[in-house]
C-alpha cells in the first residue's frame, strides 16, 4: 500500500495513502476535537468542530474528511484554528438549549464536553434554539429539537447501520432540522426504536424516556414488591456507565447494588432465556416435523422474536413475513408474564402487588413491555423498562461505590441461569444456545462443537450462515436424520432486510435465522453505554463469552429451575399453559401521517 | 456626464468586445471543431485565458484538462445554468437569445474531455426556457448522430434551491438528493455525477468557448487585462437608468463603470451579487472589475444615497439565512446570528460593539465553512459594516 508522509504540529508521520488528516493526527497521539464523526459511520464533514490548518491553505481544513497528502503541513493547535473551534462551538451552543443539570446526557454530553473544553461561552450568540416542545410520542425514545445540533449523526446511524431512515434531515438553512417523514411523530413511523441513534447522538437531543423516578417511587412504596429482572448483556455494559473499562462482567456487583437500591428481589432475565430456548427450539422442531415429517406448508424459515425493535421493523417492513416469526415472546417479556403468575403463586404474593421491573440493553424494550398483547398475566406484565445507562444513574444517585461492593447472588427462583442464557447478549448467541438444546434433544449428543463453543455462529459479520448435519438422530426424530440443518445470523436491521428481502422472494436457504436489531446484538443495544464503537463492542462480546465459560451449567435444558417451571407449572414446552404466558403475536403496522388536515395511512 | 457622451461611451466599450451576442453559424463551428483533436481544443481554451464565468474564476483550460486527463468510462458535462445569485440574470439572457451557443460550447467539451452525455441544469424559476432548450437539445443531438459523435443532450430542472448552484450541490441535485456541497476533495473532474469525472461549467463560459474557437483564443485573449482576460456579459441593477444585460470588457474601474450606469447620485455598487462584495463610492477610482480587483459573476447591484445599508445588508442575510443548505454549522448558524445580531445592535438589544464580534465571526465564517456560500459570506458583510457602520448602527 502506498504511503504518505506529512508534518502535523511540526511532526512527521507516515500514514497509508487515502487516511485522513484526523487518521494520521490520531497515529501521533494528537487528539483532534470531532462532533459530527462517528467510528461506525461515514464521514460527513458537517460540523465543522475539527477544522486544522494547512500551510499554504486559504481555508482552514475539515480533518475528518480531507485525506492526508504528501508534504502537507498541518497545524491543529494553532490560534486561528482554536478561535475558529471556539466561535463554532459557541454557534453550536446558540442553537442548543443548554439545560445541562436536567439533561439524561450530561456528562456523556459531546458537546458540553467541548465547549467546557475550549471555556466557550454559551450566552457569546443569540439563543436561535428550536422551540417546538419535545416529541414524546414513543414510550421508548424522546427526541427534543431544542437541543440538536444537525450533526446528522442519527440520520446516518438510521440509514447506514438500520437502513431504517426513520430521521432524515429536512428544510434548509435555518430551518435545516432533522425530522421524521412530514413530521410524524416518532412512535407512528417505521422506527424500531432500536435506539442506535441515542448511542450516537452527542448531545441530548435523542435521549430514552426515562422511568427512573417511576422505579424509584415503586421501591419507596412499601405496599409494593418490586422484582428487578437483569437481561444478559447488561452485566457486561453497566460497568462503563460507572468508570470501568469495557469488557468486565460486573454481575454480582450489580446484583449487590441492585439489591441496595432496594428492590425486593434481584432476579435474572437469563432464566427466561433458558426458558425461550426451551419454547423456541420445540417450536423450531415441530416446524420442521410439520415441513419434512407432515409436508405440510409451514413457513419456513422460523426467524427469532427476542428483539423487540426487529418486531416492530418486521411489522413495519414485511407484514407478509410475519407467521415466520416464532411465537415465542422475547425473555423479558416471557419473564413479566410468569413472575406475576408462578412466582407469585410459589411466594404467596399478590401479583397486583407486584411492580415488575427490567433492565435491558435496550430502548425498544420500553415499547415491547408497552404493547396492549403483553398483559397475559392479567396485568401489565413488565411495568418498567429501564436501559443500563438508567440503573447507572440510579447507582450513581443512590451513592453507591460500585467498585467497593462485594458480589453477590441472584435471588432463588427465577434466579438460576447457564451460559447458553449469558450469550443471547451477543449476536449469534441465541443460535447458539438453540443449537446446544435442539441437537442434544434431536441425537441425544452434545453439539458436536469443541468445549460447547458453536464458532461459526459467532463474530461481527453482519450477516453470517452456519449449518449443522443432523446424524444419527434419535427415534423420534428419525425425519431430521442426514438433514443439514441451515442457520443465518443478522444483526443490524440493514442486514435484516437483505435477508427478509431473501426471504419474501423464496429464495432463502435457511431454516431458522437469528435476528438482532443492533450491531452487534444486545451488547451493542440502544440502550447500552455510551459510547460505542466496534472495537468497544468486541469487548463486550468477548466478555460475554468469558461469563458463558465460567459457568457450571451452559445448556438451557439442564437449568435446574427451567425443570422444575415445568415440572411445577407450565407442563411441557408449547404447553397450553406456555401458549398463553409465553407466546404472543403480531400485527401488521400502518404509518399515520397528518397532512393538510387529514389523517393519511399507508398500506 | 451629458447623455450622449454616456451614449457615446457605452457604445464604446461594448464595441471592444462583440461576442456572445453576435451571430454565428454554431453548426459549422462545432462540425469545423469535430474535426480537430481534443488536445488542439484544450490548447486553444487553455490559451484564450479563460476563466469561470460563474463567479470564481476558476481556469477553463485547467478544469477541461482535468477532466479529460481522469479515468473513467463515462464522463459527463453540465452546464450549470441554475442562475440564482440575487442580481444576476445574465445567463437567462444568454439562454433566451444564444441557447445553440451555450450547447455547442457543451459539445465542444465533450469533445475535449471525451464525455458522452451532457446535462443542462435549469434553474426552477426559468421553466420558460425548458420547452425552447428540450427542443434545441433535441435539434442538436439529431445533429450529432447524423454526425455519428456520441453526445447527448439533456434539460434538468432545479427545484429552487440557490446552493444548487454550487456545482457539487448540484450533482447532488441531479442524482435526486438533498441539494448539499459535497466534501471536497474529490473535485467533480475527477469525481462528479454518479462519481464519474465531470465538467461543470457556467453558461457564460461555455458560450465563450464557442467564440474562442470561431474568432481564436488570440483575440479573446486581446479583450480585457492580463490578469481578467476577455468579455464578460453583466447584469446591471438597481439605482440605474441603463439597467439591463450589457457584455462589456473586463478590467475597467468602478468610476468608468458607475460613470456609464449609475444615475449620478451612486453611494456604492455590490459587485458580484450578494455573495461579492459592496464598494462604496470613495473608492471606485481605484477598484477594477475583474480578477485583480474585484471579481464578479456579472451581478452589479448599484445603490444612490437614498437606500439604507443597513437594509440591504439585512435583506442579504435574511437571503442567506435561507438558503444555506443548513448542513455545516459555521453557514447554518452563523447567517442567522449575522442576521440576529445586526437587528439587535439596530435596536439597541445588543451594544454596538458587538458588530466586531459579529465581523470576527463571517470571518471564522469564511475560513470554515465548507462551501463557498459560507465562505463568502464575509464579502457583503465585512464590506459593508465596515464602510458604512454609522448606517448599521443607528
Amino acid at each position: 500500500m502506498k504511503t504518505v508522509s506529512l508534518r502535523i504540529n511540526d511532526i512527521p508521520v507516515t500514514i497509508n495513502e487515502g487516511a485522513t488528516i484526523l487518521d494520521a493526527a490520531k497515529k501521533l497521539g494528537i487528539r483532534i476535537p470531532t462532533l459530527c464523526h462517528h467510528d461506525d459511520l461515514c464521514v460527513s464533514g458537517n460540523c465543522r468542530v475539527c477544522v486544522v490548518e494547512q500551510k499554504g491553505a486559504k481555508v482552514l481544513r475539515a480533518s475528518c474528511v480531507v485525506p492526508a497528502a504528501e508534504g502537507m503541513q498541518i497545524y491543529t493547535n494553532n490560534q486561528k484554528v482554536r478561535e475558529a473551534r471556539r466561535a463554532i462551538l459557541e454557534l453550536l451552543l446558540s442553537e442548543h438549549k443548554s439545560e445541562c443539570t436536567s439533561c439524561l446526557k450530561s456528562g456523556l454530553c459531546e458537546l458540553q464536553a467541548l465547549a467546557q473544553e475550549y471555556l466557550s461561552d454559551g450566552n457569546a450568540y443569540i439563543n436561535i434554539a428550536d422551540q417546538t416542545p419535545p416529541d414524546i410520542s414513543s414510550p421508548a425514545i424522546i427526541k427534543d429539537d431544542s437541543k440538536c445540533i444537525r450533526c446528522l449523526r442519527c440520520v446516518r446511524t438510521c440509514k447506514e447501520l438500520q437502513g431504517v431512515s426513520a430521521l432524515w434531515s429536512i428544510n434548509k438553512g435555518n430551518r435545516t432540522k432533522v425530522a421524521t417523514f412530514m413530521e410524524t411523530p416518532l412512535h407512528y413511523v417505521v422506527c424500531a426504536t432500536c435506539g442506535q441513534c441515542v448511542n450516537r447522538c452527542p448531545t441530548g437531543a435523542l435521549t430514552e424516556r426515562t422511568y427512573i423516578e417511576d422505579v424509584w417511587r415503586a421501591i419507596d412504596d412499601p405496599e409494593k414488591y418490586v422484582v428487578v429482572q437483569t437481561a444478559p448483556s447488561v452485566r457486561v455494559g453497566l460497568g462503563e456507565t460507572l468508570g470501568i473499562e469495557p469488557g468486565e462482567v460486573v454481575t454480582g456487583k450489580m446484583v449487590a447494588a441492585l439489591k441496595r437500591l432496594g428492590f425486593d428481589s434481584v432476579l435474572d432475565t437469563d432464566f427466561t432465556a433458558d426458558l425461550t430456548i426451551m419454547e423456541e427450539g420445540t417450536e423450531l422442531l415441530t416446524r420442521l416435523a410439520s415441513v419434512l415429517k407432515e409436508k405440510k406448508e409451514v413457513p419456513i424459515p422460523m426467524v427469532t422474536s427476542c428483539s423487540p425493535g426487529w418486531i416492530k421493523f418486521i411489522e413495519h417492513e414485511f407484514p407478509s413475513l410475519l407467521r415466520n416469526l416464532s411465537t415465542c415472546k422475547s425473555p423479558q417479556q416471557m419473564f413479566g408474564a410468569i413472575v406475576k403468575t408462578y412466582y407469585a403463586q410459589k411466594k404467596g404474593i399478590d401479583p397486583s402487588k407486584i411492580i415488575s421491573v427490567s433492565i435491558m440493553p435496550c430502548t425498544a424494550k420500553k415499547f415491547e413491555a408497552d404493547r396492549p398483547e403483553m398483559k397475559s398475566s392479567g396485568f401489565k406484565d413488565v411495568d418498567y423498562v429501564l436501559t443500563t445507562r438508567e440503573l447507572g444513574h440510579m447507582i450513581r444517585q443512590a451513592g453507591i461505590n460500585f467498585e467497593r461492593l462485594d458480589e453477590e447472588g441472584y435471588d432463588s427462583l427465577m434466579g438460576e441461569s447457564t451460559g447458553a442464557a449469558v450469550i443471547f447478549g451477543a449476536t449469534g448467541g441465541v443460535m447458539e444456545a438453540a443449537l446446544r438444546t435442539a441437537y442434544e434433544i434431536v441425537t441425544g449428543r452434545e453439539v458436536p462443537f469443541k468445549n460447547l463453543n458453536v464458532e461459526p455462529v459467532r463474530g461481527m459479520d453482519g450477516i453470517k450462515a452456519a449449518s449443522v448435519k443432523l446424524e444419527g438422530v434419535k427415534t423420534e426424530w428419525a425425519f431430521l436424520e442426514g438433514v443439514e440443518l441451515k442457520v443465518a445470523i443478522v444483526h443490524g436491521l440493514i442486514n435484516a432486510r437483505k435477508v427478509m428481502e431473501q426471504v419474501e422472494g423464496g429464495g432463502s436457504p435457511y431454516h431458522f435465522i437469528e435476528i438482532m436489531a443492533c450491531p452487534g446484538g444486545c451488547i451493542g443495544g440502544g440502550g447500552q453505554p455510551i459510547p460505542t464503537n466496534l472495537e468497544i463492542r468486541k469487548k463486550r462480546t468477548e466478555a460475554i463469552y468469558r461469563a458463558d465459560e465460567a459457568l457450571p451449567t451452559r445448556k438451557s435444558h439442564e437449568n435446574p429451575e427451567i425443570q422444575e417451571l415445568y415440572k411445577d407449572f407450565l407442563g411441557k414446552p408449547l404447553g397450553h399453559r406456555s401458549h398463553e404466558l409465553l407466546h404472543t403475536h403480531y400485527i401488521k403496522r400502518e404509518i399515520e401521517f397528518h397532512a393538510k388536515g387529514q389523517t393519511n395511512k399507508i398500506r | 456626464m451629458k447623455s450622449e457622451e454616456i451614449s457615446r461611451r457605452l457604445a464604446e466599450l461594448e464595441q471592444k468586445v462583440t461576442l456572445m451576442f453576435k451571430s454565428i453559424d454554431c453548426t459549422k463551428v462545432v462540425g469545423d471543431v469535430l474535426m480537430e483533436c481534443p488536445e488542439t481544443i484544450l490548447s486553444k481554451v487553455t490559451s484564450s485565458g479563460l476563466s469561470g464565468r460563474g463567479g470564481a474564476g476558476f481556469p477553463t483550460g485547467i478544469k477541461w484538462k482535468g477532466a479529460a486527463e481522469a479515468e473513467g468510462g463515462m464522463k459527463y458535462v453540465i452546464c450549470n445554468a441554475d442562475e440564482g445569485e440575487p442580481g444576476t440574470f445574465k445567463d437567462r439572457q444568454i439562454l433566451h437569445v444564444q441557447p445553440d451557443k451555450v450547447i455547442s460550447g457543451m459539445i465542444i467539451c465533450a469533445h475535449a474531455i471525451g464525455a458522452r452525455e451532457g446535462y443542462i441544469y435549469l434553474r426552477g424559476e426559468y421553466n420558460f426556457l425548458l420547452k425552447k432548450l428540450i427542443s434545441r437539445c433535441e435539434y442538436w443531438n439529431d445533429y450529432l448522430k447524423k454526425k455519428g459523435f456520441d453526445f447527448t443532450l439533456f434539460v434538468r430542472s432545479g427545484s429552487g434551491a440557490y446552493v444548487c448552484g454550487e456545482e457539487t450541490a448540484l450533482i447532488e441535485s441531479m442524482e435526486g438528493k438533498r441539494g448539499e456541497p459535497r466534501n471536497k476533495p474529490p473535485l467533480p473532474v475527477t469525481s462528479g455525477y454518479k462519481g464519474c469525472p465531470t465538467v461543470i461549467n457556467n453558461v457564460e463560459t461555455l458560450a465563450y468557448t464557442v467564440m474562442i474557437m470561431s474568432e481564436g483564443p488570440e483575440y479573446f485573449r486581446s479583450i480585457g487585462t492580463k490578469d481578467s482576460m476577455g468579455g464578460k456579459v453583466f447584469s446591471i441593477s438597481g439605482d440605474s437608468p441603463r439597467k439591463g444585460v450589457y457584455e462589456l470588457p473586463l478590467g475597467m474601474t468602478l468610476h468608468e463603470f458607475v460613470d456609464i450606469f449609475g444615475d449620478g447620485d451612486t453611494k456604492a455598487v455590490q459587485v458580484g451579487g450578494s455573495s461579492g462584495t459592496c464598494v462604496p463610492r470613495k473608492h471606485f477610482a481605484d477598484t477594477i472589475i475583474g480578477f485583480e480587483g474585484v471579481p464578479t459573476g456579472g451581478s452589479m447591484i448599484i445603490f444612490n444615497s437614498s437606500r439604507s445599508m443597513y437594509h440591504v445588508l439585512r435583506n442579504y442575510l435574511e437571503f442567506f439565512q435561507e438558503e444555506s443548505c443548513g448542513q455545516c454549522t459555521p453557514c447554518r448558524v452563523g447567517c442567522q446570528q449575522l442576521l440576529k445580531g445586526l437587528e439587535a445592535i439596530k435596536t439597541g438589544k445588543r451594544p454596538h460593539s458587538y458588530l466586531d464580534k459579529l465581523r470576527s465571526l463571517a470571518i471564522t465564517m469564511s475560513v470554515s465553512s465548507k462551501c463557498s456560500l459560507g465562505q463568502s459570506l464575509v464579502n457583503p458583510f465585512n464590506s459593508i459594516t465596515g464602510h458604512f457602520r454609522e448606517e448599521v448602527c443607528y
